[in-house]
């Protein structure tokens, strides 16, 4: 343990700007939402109609866990209950960044070397994760105590955040020992958490039916976190639990770094073809096997979001007729045309926000390129005889595309779930985000040609379209802003009338950017 | 066409910096070319202009007859490249990253890929994660040694590799040497491996070329050093021409002679009477510390 201290600052310094954000966001997630909710029910009577309607809402308690009560501070705690899962994430994903990334890449053969026992840096690792764990839950707890004069409840609510960031960094400080490549860590570590959270949704979808599988939400701790119902009927043995896993998972991961190498993982990497398959030998080929997974996990995700927002639309109009603060957000997510047709707006603002997620996958796919470049494989393909462009467009054809097969079947679920929306109005709204998503990622391929190193400001593109949308929602926003936004000028075509011109706008807009950004790299050095 | 590669007052600027200031280099076909230089003096800098990668600010290259810039798709055919720091992808094995560079350059020899492997004892079934250094390279000397190409530019090669697969690595390339019809541009920082394989090498500093030619010529920029047991003392010797470092002590001497004052001072030894002679032939390593140095005196 020697050395830990030392190796706790170098963290603290490598996260100092990452660490403070997700600490401040989760922490004052709870009683952000808090106010919203004040805002949106004026009267009790619209409250207790929305609790009563969510309360046997699928789709709501697939997202959120189940409901027990209608108080504001319930409702809160209970709109919060995806946070653990994300809380969940950010945990493993700083854990593993500080233990097998470290040592993949060679910089703790270069620590270990130095005076720091063998367990500091999975120790420093963890007690910087708990820490930020436990401010979360502190953050929490004092400002929803303050906000709703409920201490017991509040200590639950922040338990709850707390506990779940304790329970999977243990589960990456194990999963960071089983192998030597931190993608595999990772990828282990979040099956986990997707199973965790999977088990939660049947459980408690089990709970609101016939109750047969309600037990799957015990064996997930996911499923324990929410089944603490702060502020409702405090049930606090799963924190109790929480904290006992927790525990017993590090001694675990202690024990197992115990028995291994350096740089070695307890399950030895397994050995591949020695020939390549006779598809692997042309950009394409190539730029198939650095794509598929990418794209096989947004597309996956997008069905799932598809399946919860189908599943949702269908309580829509029973939750909105009787608030018309609800109304009117959905009016607003769907442009404010949507004219009383409630479920339309309903349907439109979803395609937005889905657009929204389908840009960041095509953002991210054109990143792949700047990617190659900086590791190095950009030179191996290009000295070659394969041509600047057609390596680019390799990669563009998945990123392009990528997004389509992501929005089609996020469009192609919700449409078949949702039981009182027109089918082909959803699908088609859905991918007409399309064009908006390949402006974004046109302006991507634009930085990459032509201002490489800043390739990563790409990423502004989407959090600004995020923040004109929450804007918009909110303030009477003046016009010239929305415009910022390609998806302000997306045509709503559930409840909306359609027209071709922006639709073919933004097309040439999209096609432009990239043409500019080809262009510059046709021209560049590479590597710049 | 005798030139395989032929640049000439090559400037490169990176911003303020001159990357490479004038550089020349020249490569016959046929010869394997030694390309020296210390770190930061521009050598990869220059196979990165010739390899079509970057464009340059001044001068004029030209590569296997074509211009590196402009026809660099189809010149590509016709070369391999094993870049300084080899990385892969690594999810890829290195099979599959020797099978595909390979495709992707026009094709490659399954039979030699073969042979290759157990030479330079390669698994090629692991994935690109998990090779080391040396590994990692030697991926990228098989995929570029089996495939049949007129050039192979390497950036120092065997940087990660152990004595032995350095041995190995020699073996194959004196071998591809006695074909004839391969040109290889190596650039090297072990003088060993030059002195082994090079016909003729380049001496480049600060983005200029300070030395060209065969290792003969350079040879003869070197000094050779003397170590002797005179019969009686060693009158002049000390102040003659070409003689430097002169020391004395019980009739022994030490000195260092340039080339062109080697006959001279022998003949003076001689009338003066000469129990015992060790001579030390010059070099290469001493040729370089004296080019390589300058730069630091400056």
């Amino acid at each position: 343990m020697t050395g830990t201290a030392k190796l706790i600052r170098l963290i603290l310094r490598r996260d100092r700007i990452v660490l403070p954000l997700w600490i401040l966001l989760f922490g004052l997630l709870g009683v952000g939402t808090y106010a919203s909710f004040e805002g949106l029910f004026p009267t009790d009577a619209e409250r207790i109609q929305f609790a009563s309607v969510s309360t046997d809402n699928a789709g709501l308690v697939a997202l959120y866990g189940l409901l027990q009560g209608d108080s504001l501070a319930v409702l809160t705690s209970w709109r919060v209950g995806f946070v653990p899962m994300v809380i969940g994430l950010a945990a493993l994903l700083t854990v593993i960044r500080h233990t097998r990334a470290d040592e993949e890449a060679g910089r703790t053969e270069l620590l270990g070397a130095t005076v720091v026992g063998r367990h500091a840096q999975l120790a420093a690792a963890l007690i910087v994760t708990a820490t930020a764990s436990v401010l979360i839950g502190l953050l929490t707890f004092v400002s929803m105590a303050g906000k709703t004069g409920n201490t017991g409840g509040s200590l639950a609510f922040g338990a709850e955040l707390t506990v779940s960031g304790l329970m999977f960094a243990a589960v990456a400080a194990i999963t960071a020992q089983l192998t030597s490549s931190a993608r595999s860590a990772r990828s282990i570590a979040v099956v986990v958490l997707g199973v965790a959270y999977a088990l939660r949704v049947g459980g408690d979808i089990s709970a609101i039916g016939d109750g047969g599988l309600t037990w799957l939400s015990w064996v997930s701790p996911l499923g324990w976190v929410t089944h603490i119902f702060p502020y409702g009927p405090v049930n606090w043995w799963p924190v109790v639990m929480s904290v006992l896993a927790a525990a017993i998972a590090t001694n675990v991961a202690v024990e197992l770094r115990k028995v291994r190498d350096l740089g070695d993982g307890l399950v030895a990497s397994r050995l591949g073809p020695a020939n390549a398959p006779a598809g692997l030998g042309h950009p394409l080929g190539l730029a198939w096997r650095l794509h598929r997974g990418l794209l096989l996990g947004w597309t996956a995700g997008f069905a799932l979001l598809g399946l919860i927002f189908g599943g949702v639309g269908g309580s829509v109009l029973d939750i909105a007729e009787s608030n018309q603060g609800l109304t009117d957000i959905f009016d607003r997510l769907a442009g404010g045309n949507g004219a009383g047709q409630l479920l339309d707006s309903y349907f439109a603002g979803i395609a937005g926000t889905v657009g929204l997620i389908a840009a960041c996958y095509g953002v991210q796919a054109t990143l792949r390129l700047r990617d190659e470049e900086t590791a190095g494989h950009a030179e191996a393909v290009l000295t070659t005889s394969v041509s600047r462009f057609a390596w680019a467009a390799s990669h563009l054809l998945f990123a392009l595309l990528g997004p389509a097969l992501a929005l089609f079947a996020e469009g192609l679920v919700s449409g078949l779930v949702a039981t009182d929306g027109n089918f082909g109005r959803i699908l088609g709204g859905t991918m007409l985000q399309l064009p908006a998503v390949w402006v974004l990622a046109g302006l991507t391929v634009l930085l990459f040609g032509l201002l490489p190193r800043l390739s990563l400001v790409a990423w502004a593109a989407p959090v600004i379209c995020v923040l004109v949308l929450l804007v918009g929602q909110t303030l009477q926003a003046s016009q010239w802003l929305l415009d910022i936004s390609p998806f302000t000028h997306v045509p709503h075509l559930t409840g909306g009338t359609v027209s071709a011109t922006p639709v073919i706008t933004l097309l040439v807009v999209a096609a432009a950017l990239a043409a500019a950004g080809l262009f510059g790299l046709r021209r560049r050095n590479l590597p710049d | 066409m005798t030139e395989a590669i032929d640049a000439e007052g090559l400037i490169k600027r990176f911003g303020q910096v001159a990357a490479l200031d004038g550089l020349d280099l020249k490569v016959r076909t046929g010869e394997v070319h030694g390309f020296l230089g210390p770190n930061g003096a521009g050598k990869t800098t220059t196979i990165r202009i010739l390899l079509g990668l970057m464009r340059h600010d001044g001068g004029r290259a030209s590569l296997l007859g074509g211009d590196p810039w402009a026809q660099a798709t189809e010149l590509h055919k016709r070369l391999a490249y094993v870049p300084g720091d080899v990385t892969l992808w690594p999810s890829l094995t290195g099979g599959e990253v020797i099978d595909l560079l390979g495709r992707l350059r026009g094709g490659l020899d399954p039979a030699r890929k073969k042979e290759l492997l157990d030479r330079f004892e390669l698994d090629p079934r692991k994935k690109g994660r998990t090779y080391s250094k040396g590994n990692r390279q030697k991926v990228a000397l098989v995929a570029a040694l089996a495939s049949d190409v007129e050039l192979l530019i390497l950036d120092e090669p065997t940087s990660g590799l152990d004595p032995l697969m350095e041995e190995v690595f020699r073996e194959v390339i004196l071998q591809e040497k006695r074909r004839g019809d391969r040109t290889v541009l190596l650039s090297s920082h072990i003088l060993a491996e030059v002195e082994a394989l090079c016909d003729r090498l380049t001496i480049i500093r600060e983005g200029r070329t300070v030395e060209t030619g065969s290792l003969a010529d350079l040879r003869h920029l070197t000094r050779t050093s003397i170590q002797a047991e005179l019969s009686g003392p060693p009158d002049g010797l000390a102040t003659m021409p070409g003689i430097h470092d002169f020391r004395t002590d019980n009739g022994k001497v030490r000195f260092d002679v340039d080339t062109d004052a080697l006959e001279p001072a022998l003949q003076t030894l001689v009338k003066v009477g000469v129990r015992s002679l060790v001579s030390q032939p010059p070099s290469l390593e001493e040729l370089f510390l004296r080019q390589y140095q300058r730069s630091d005196e400056k």
